[in-house]
């Protein structure tokens, strides 16, 4: 009984959140879409025609699998950091608190409501990659497996940023000074090989660079880093995020007094 | 079963503020149970705690006999809130607030979809049901807020102050209402400003000072407490002074307004005896304040003159 309460809640949580990014589409599936599509003229073919290959494929290839796997982070991200914090902010998640859902079926409605958007809008930034290349997939299980979980990494980082936040500022702080970067600097647009050595190292430390390359192995068949060491990372990171997660509900921290 | 035992409670905010002192409350099975307290007494704090929506630094807490801390999911399950502000997603439909209520406490869609009709119609929603929250009027808010608090129907139901802000006529089909779920057998808990509604409502009661209940007893049980009423007296004729009323203690409010102070069990025929004597025409009467509320103001006052407050 306890277990089928908890799934009813689970997909009430989840049905909720899907609605409420439809609801606003122009806001939430679109812009990706108009952006990753600028990406490809500018820097895919303005910019990338100028340029050698890389790995074997075309500029535009290379970004290709980098750009999707972009979207995946700041979407999932974006959605469970602005949604939880609307709750927070609406008192909404009072609505949460005082009904016996396990703090566990909360984080997953909410993560899978942040997956759900990441995937959709990784689907569209594929489909409006066609229109500049022909993909092939290298592998259709690693490129699945990763593009899921690095929806479910983020989808709980933004969770975590949003118990935290206690403004509007707070929930872009984490975006614009931390994921950004890291995202940029994560082998998006470049292969690390292509940097001096010191910086070659110095990226290794940058989580988002085993993720685009997980990415970039299951599309490509390329990649700067070990595909086995990569996934393991990532789900390290989602176990470790899942348990601060629990942690910070469990003892109320930013939603309750 | 208790509805709901409260042993010890406690509540000191990071400030250092001291809410509650050591709450100790049982409410049974089927109750109408009255809470209240001038501002700032611990009522919110208390209704906070009991709906997880703030820690407590100690003390215990058992729904049905569910402890809240132990067996939050047996506890929470039996409990509806209808909170003092409105906690809703204002950009959701009315009817899919209900569902997710629903569906939050394990109710299927299905089922929810059937229960969010019956309530809807029953509290006057069911033609806004496509509408977004945030164009209800207040009324409506309050009464949405109500009929979310029942989609898992709740055994106990907390109204923390459900009718401020609305209308009379809304506020007695409230009442109306809240009385018709009772005597089905929910046990209501109410806090309110409105002490008249506590009278006509409650059927027992407690009243917190500063974080220490200072009156917990049946609501007829207070109410006998009351030694003396004052009734306001409208006149037919003006009068420019107070007539001589025996030992009534007389005022004259205004030219067709009279006080008379009648004591406990005194009886009235003798005031209109003496009212007729003097010539006085009295076109109607009514209690100048209400009974709750002197007898809130007299037990507030006196708490905070032995606290020193």
């Amino acid at each position: 009984m306890y277990l089928q309460e908890n799934f009813v809640a689970y997909k009430t949580i989840l049905i909720k959140e899907i609605l409420r990014f439809s609801r606003i589409w122009l806001q939430t599936i679109i812009p990706p879409a108009i952006t990753m599509g600028l990406y490809f003229i500018i820097f895919g073919q303005l910019v990338g025609s100028q340029l050698s290959d890389i790995d074997g494929y075309t500029y535009m290839d290379y970004i290709v699998p980098g750009l999707i796997i972009m979207s995946i982070i700041s979407n999932s991200y974006s959605n469970v950091v602005s949604s939880f914090y609307g709750t927070k902010f609406h008192h909404h998640i009072e609505e949460l608190l005082v009904s016996p859902i396990a703090n566990l079926t909360i984080i997953a409605g909410y993560v899978s409501g942040g997956v759900a958007r990441g995937l959709i809008v990784g689907i569209i930034v594929t489909l409006v990659s066609l229109f500049f290349t022909q993909i092939s997939i290298h592998s259709y299980i690693i490129t699945l497996l990763v593009a899921l979980l690095t929806a479910i990494l983020f989808s709980l980082a933004g969770l975590i940023n949003a118990i935290f936040a206690n403004s509007f500022d707070d929930i872009s702080i984490v975006p614009t000074f931390i994921l950004t970067p890291l995202t940029y600097l994560g082998g998006v647009f470049y292969s690390i090989e292509m940097l001096p050595e010191f910086w070659q190292n110095v990226s290794l430390v940058n989580p988002v660079l085993y993720v685009v390359n997980a990415f970039r192995m299951g599309m490509l068949g390329v990649s700067d880093a070990s595909l086995s060491v990569a996934i393991l990372i990532i789900i390290s990171f989602i176990i470790l995020l899942t348990s601060i997660c629990l942690w910070l509900l469990r003892k109320g921290v930013g939603i309750k007094k | 079963m208790k509805a709901l035992e409260i042993k010890n409670l406690r509540k000191i905010y990071k400030n250092g503020f001291e809410a509650l002192k050591g709450i100790n409350l049982q409410i049974e099975e089927g109750d109408f149970f009255a809470l209240l307290g001038p501002n700032g007494a611990g009522k919110s704090t208390i209704i906070g705690i009991i709906c997880s929506l703030i820690n407590k630094s100690s003390g215990q807490v058992s729904i049905l006999g569910h402890d809240l801390e132990r067996t939050p999911h047996e506890a929470k399950k039996h409990l509806g809130v209808v909170p003092q502000e409105f906690n809703f997603n204002v950009f959701e439909p009315v009817e899919e607030i209900l569902v997710n209520q629903a569906g939050y406490y394990g109710v299927s869609r299905s089922e929810a979809f059937k229960r969010a009709e019956i309530h809807l119609k029953q509290l006057d929603l069911w033609d806004k049901r496509h509408d977004m929250a945030r164009d209800l009027s207040g009324g409506m808010k309050r009464r949405l807020m109500i009929a979310r608090a029942l989609m898992h129907n709740p055994k106990i139901l907390i109204l923390d102050e459900p009718t401020a802000g609305v209308d009379i006529e809304i506020r007695r089909s409230m009442w109306a209402f809240l009385q018709q779920i009772n005597e089905q057998g929910t046990t209501i808990i109410l806090t309110t400003h409105y002490l008249e509604e506590a009278e006509q409502l409650c059927k027992d009661i407690a009243i917190i000072d500063q974080g220490v209940i200072i009156k917990n007893c049946a609501m007829g049980e207070l109410l006998s407490e009351l030694d003396s009423e004052c009734l306001e007296l409208n006149l037919k004729t003006a009068i420019n002074s107070p007539p001589s009323l025996g030992d009534y203690p007389v005022r004259l409010k205004n030219q067709t307004t009279l006080e008379v102070e009648i004591s406990k069990g005194e009886s009235l025929n003798t005031l209109f005896e003496l009212l007729t004597f003097n010539k006085i025409n009295v076109t109607s009467m009514r209690n100048k304040s209400n009974r709750l509320e002197q007898l809130f103001l007299n037990l507030v006052s006196s708490s905070e003159r032995n606290t020193g407050a």
